[in-house]
């Protein structure tokens, strides 16, 4: 033991206000202790194969958080290293000591997110601390800058509030339309997040052509049942055939706002699959980005409406189509464990739990599937991409993959480092640009690899960032072919369009060819 | 020292000793803002880490039980970079040491806190492959495995595979000489090295050896792989690589006691076979292994063996036909064959994921590594057995079986007063039993900072002079990883012992003193 270890235990012992306060119950130091530094997760970690820097690689983290534990204080370099992780979560496949990095990372961001007012107020255990005869212990992390908490508000203001979202999209369509950028910057909202607004701009899709958003209206020509409109889903969507289950779907943020056709889709297939979809109409955002922000108390309220709407929904699963909502959702028994009140509420809601790809491998095809046929009718390549909150954080990559070789004449390619993060990781391509452009381009440039005609993703986030990043690829390659309607150029020439597992799956139960998926 | 001074002296100066105005307790220069703003000039700020709780995360390898706080790390990018601070630090008299990956077990890159921490993760090119030749030159922090899929398209691998190399750096594997399972068959890191470009502790860039493996004249390579980072740093590595064997088959035999098991191993080897592998994992250490990765050996298995076949397919077809006899007469009650690569890779996800899998059944626990007979394997185990008893801590075996290297796996809880004390020293007897039954206290990890102790234990003083003189013709001044490998750190001026005049050997013409 070192000297500087035995001052530590020694404060410990005596109860060091700082250093306690952060971890009262000791389960912090318990989670980063099972950390026996064997270094597996290095290579697994995008911002280590970015910078190979030990503070940037999980055990690196996990040795900060130990010292903030230690010492009641992290440095700004610190502080940086935590706001530098992706939350990817490959860390936790690849770790054979099963440490639970999701909740040391997520601690961490919670010292970072929390204003000086709320910190001090947590630190204050009932009945320590009299007011007034202590002063405000410092806080555990310095201050952002003015302008990154800028940033980071008008995010958790806008993402998980499909109106807002779509308002502030306003300006970015406008400017896309007309090539005035100068008008994303006038926006109210987007100008004080420059050069942040730059990225969502880019990745931002442009509204599906007139005519085209309009192809969730096309008839299935085998059952002719009514259609399923994208922008509003029905609060039911009856199930074809014999009914074998009654499942509930979110429709989340982002997804609704930039990928309604997915939601549609998928409440298509699920009804194909006999499954009674009901869309609660009231829901709002599962709380996931502000959890994986380490906004944990705005987390909390989010999941206790979500619970509480699916709840009088009276359904046997809640079938989510965006990785990182689902990946969140099936967190809320550990979100809530502290809340007597909700605690077994919140545990038995994220059993009911299951992602679309998941729920359906067990359910068991009966809808027909029909081959995809290209515009040339040359048999389909697709490529899908593991979503880290899929992958990593659900271990769901066989399931997808088992649906989509289900698809008669489809092959299915494999992206090399599949289990590395695209760089969209929730709102990381905002607050951290261009770690998430590198590791986008990287990513691009092995799914391109591939020679797909099709990629597949099961996460909004992740299918932008990849759009992105293959048209910028294709850009770079003096390719430019004018991406309007989604497609994106993976280098090779040849347009590569990216869809959602439910997407696929729907145009191969219709029956209706890849050209008819929106981009 | 004054903040943001920028020593401009004439460098011979540096090394003379603390000038008045600067007190210095350790180093002949203290590590602070004027050698930090040398190495900006050289590396850039942005790889050059100062910020106390940055230079923390450097604080151990993979052996946590050794911790120092670096004085600096530098993160250098090229062979000249690594020169560059070698000279600084050789210029200041500053103790360096060289880190790659950071997954060593022994502490051989353990810092120094009045010392510079040289790490090499950011040099990670693959700069050639030469499929022709079947070599590879290589940054040093190529990891161990990306060797291998670079080489992969050529039908060619490296064949070192250490249980970490996924993660441990190719400049690692040379300074500990790393094995892995497939050593029994493919050898060590230091018969598949044939050159090395390496910065001197002077600072010289230079090359030892040519690649061929077979240039005359001291084989320099043989001396510096395996050295622990004493003798300089390397900055390219050129490795053979070895063409995918055609067939690999691997088999999965439970056995109900760890003697039968042992049995099955000397009745393969005594049959003549040479497996590329033989692992071997006892009841505890599957169990660590299920816990962490889901592995599903059979059910009930005291003793798991893992033999992997490689070669010509006709040849490795007949030798997993007598290996599965062997294993059935010595009493195996279940065997699998993994005939692809995914049944292949899920047997091995067991023995691979073993080490660190014991923190799902353990707070704590101690990696140890000896050698020895393999005909000695079964009364070692056994010992092993009653020193567990005796001491009431719990021993996990997983080791390579087929060259009698051990790797017990000593489990306690830290929270606990004492036990650590304990397990330090149940630790410390199984080397000792190593050493009487004419075996190692090292098969792979290396001696580093954790098994100096044990040196004399093994060698005699004259041995240990013998090898201090090799170091000091590297390292005359002794600051490249000063304070590992030997029991008591020296001097290279020192007089080992109290001996007068040339070293014996020396003396009797046995060894030339550079």
């Amino acid at each position: 033991m070192t000297a500087d270890d035995a001052g530590i235990v020694a404060a410990i012992a005596h109860g060091d206000p700082v250093a306690s306060a952060l971890d009262p119950d000791g389960s912090l130091r318990q989670l980063a202790g099972d950390c026996v530094h064997c270094g597996f997760c290095l290579p697994a970690c995008p911002t280590y194969q970015l910078w190979g820097e030990e503070m940037d690689s999980p055990r690196g983290r996990i040795h900060l958080i130990t010292q903030v534990l230690d010492s009641g204080h992290g440095s700004a370099a610190t502080a940086g290293h935590f706001d530098r992780c992706l939350g990817c979560m490959a860390c936790m496949t690849a770790c054979p000591s099963g440490v639970q990095y999701d909740q040391l990372i997520e601690a961490a961001r919670s010292w970072a997110e929390a204003d000086e007012g709320e910190r001090g107020q947590r630190r204050r255990a009932p009945g320590q601390q009299p007011p007034g005869q202590q002063p405000q212990l410092p806080a555990p992390l310095p201050p952002r800058s003015l302008r990154d908490r800028a940033v980071r508000s008008a995010i958790f203001a806008t993402f998980p509030y499909p109106s807002r979202l779509r308002a502030a999209l306003v300006p970015l369509r406008a400017a896309q339309r007309t090539g005035l950028d100068r008008l994303a910057a006038g926006s109210k909202l987007l100008r004080r997040v420059v050069p942040e607004a730059a990225a969502a701009l880019t990745v931002a899709p442009a509204p599906p052509a007139a005519g085209r958003g309009g192809v969730v209206r096309a008839r299935s020509r085998h059952d002719g049942k009514p259609p399923v409109a994208a922008r509003r889903l029905p609060a039911r969507v009856p199930a074809q055939g014999g009914r074998r289950a009654v499942v509930g779907m979110l429709t989340g943020c982002v997804q609704q706002v930039l990928f309604p056709q997915v939601n549609a889709a998928t409440a298509r297939v699920l009804a194909a699959e006999g499954c009674d979809v009901i869309v609660p109409p009231r829901q709002g955002c599962c709380g996931a980005l502000s959890l994986h922000g380490g906004r944990r108390a705005e987390a909390a309220d989010f999941a206790r409406a979500t619970i509480e709407v699916f709840e009088r929904a009276g359904v046997d699963a809640v079938i989510v189509n965006a990785a990182g909502c689902g990946s969140a959702m099936k967190e809320y028994g550990h979100l809530l464990a502290g809340d007597p009140d909700w605690a077994g509420r919140a545990a038995a809601f994220s059993h009911t739990v299951r992602d679309f790809s998941e729920f359906l491998a067990d359910l068991g095809p009966v809808a027909p599937r029909h081959p995809l046929p290209s515009g040339a009718g040359a048999v389909v390549t697709a490529a899908y991409h593991d979503a880290c909150h899929l992958g990593h954080a659900q271990r769901i990559t066989a399931q997808p993959r088992a649906l989509l070789r289900g698809i008669p004449g489809l092959v299915l390619a494999e992206i090399a480092d599949a289990g590395t993060c695209c760089g969209s990781a929730g709102i990381y391509n905002l607050v951290q640009p261009e770690a998430a452009a590198e590791l986008g381009s990287r990513k691009a440039k092995a799914v391109a690899a591939t020679g797909a005609d099709l990629l597949v993703s099961a996460n909004p986030g992740c299918s932008l960032q990849i759009a992105r990043a293959l048209a910028a690829a294709g850009d770079a390659d003096g390719d430019a072919d004018g991406d309007a309607d989604g497609d994106a150029d993976g280098g090779s020439g040849r347009p590569m369009r990216v869809a959602h597992v439910a997407e696929v799956l729907d145009a191969s139960i219709r029956g209706v060819p890849l050209e008819s998926l929106p981009g | 020292m004054t903040s943001g001074r920028i020593d401009s002296g004439p460098p011979d100066a540096a090394p003379a000793g603390p000038g008045p105005a600067e007190p210095e307790p350790t180093g002949s220069r203290p590590v602070g803002p004027g050698l930090a703003a040398e190495l900006t000039g050289i590396c850039g700020a942005a790889n050059v880490i100062t910020d106390p709780q940055q230079l923390r995360t450097y604080e151990c390898d993979g052996l946590t039980s050794h911790r120092s706080t670096p004085g600096l790390v530098v993160l250098p990018q090229s062979a000249a970079e690594v020169a560059a601070i070698v000279r600084t630090c050789a210029a200041s008299g500053v103790p360096f040491v060289a880190r790659g990956s950071g997954t060593g077990l022994s502490g051989g890159a353990l810092p120094r806190a009045d010392g510079v921490l040289i790490v090499t993760s950011k040099m990670r090119n693959v700069i050639a492959i030469d499929p022709v030749s079947r070599r590879a030159i290589v940054e040093p922090g190529v990891t161990n495995l990306a060797v291998s899929k670079a080489a992969e398209p050529y039908g060619l691998f490296y064949a070192p595979d250490p249980s970490s190399q996924v993660v441990c750096s190719v400049g690692g594997n040379v300074a500990e000489n790393s094995g892995g399972a497939h050593c029994l068959k493919h050898g060590f890191t230091v018969h598949h090295v044939t050159g090395l470009e390496i910065v001197t502790p002077q600072g010289d860039l230079t090359w030892l050896g040519d690649g061929t493996g077979a240039s005359p004249g001291y084989d320099l390579v043989g001396a510096f792989t395996g050295s622990e980072g004493t003798l300089g740093i390397v900055t390219k590595v050129v490795v053979k690589l070895t063409p995918i064997p055609e067939a690999v088959t691997t088999l999965l035999a439970a056995f109900t006691t760890m003697g039968a098991g042992g049995a099955a191993v000397s009745a393969i080897i005594g049959s003549g076979i040479l497996p590329g592998a033989i692992e071997m994992m006892d009841a505890l250490a599957i169990e660590a292994a299920e816990a962490a990765v889901n592995c599903r050996y059979p059910e009930g298995a005291g003793a798991v063996l893992i033999v992997e076949l490689d070669g010509p397919a006709g040849d490795v077809q007949a030798q997993t036909e007598a290996v599965r006899a062997i294993c059935t007469a010595q009493g195996a009650y279940e065997i699998r064959a993994a005939q692809d690569a995914a049944e292949r890779a899920a047997i091995w996800t067991g023995r691979r994921s073993a080490f660190a899998a014991v923190g799902r059944i353990s707070p704590a626990y101690i990696v140890q590594d000896g050698v020895v007979p393999r005909t000695a394997l079964p009364e070692v185990l056994d010992r092993i057995g009653e020193l567990s008893a005796e001491h009431g801590i719990r021993v996990a075996n997983v080791f390579h079986a087929g060259d009698g290297n051990l790797h017990p796996l000593v489990l306690f809880d830290d929270t606990v007063p004492g036990e650590q004390e304990q397990a330090e020293k149940l630790s410390g007897q199984i080397l000792d039993l190593c050493i009487e039954h004419g075996g190692s206290i090292t098969g792979e990890h290396g001696v580093g900072v954790d098994k100096s102790r044990y040196m004399p234990r093994m060698f005699g003083a004259d041995d240990l002079d013998t090898m201090q003189l090799l170091r000091c013709a590297f390292d005359p001044a002794g600051l490249c990883n000063p304070g590992k490998v030997f029991p008591t750190p020296r001097l290279c001026g020192e007089v080992p012992g109290v001996r007068h005049g040339p070293h014996p050997l020396v003396a009797s013409g046995l060894i030339d003193q550079f």
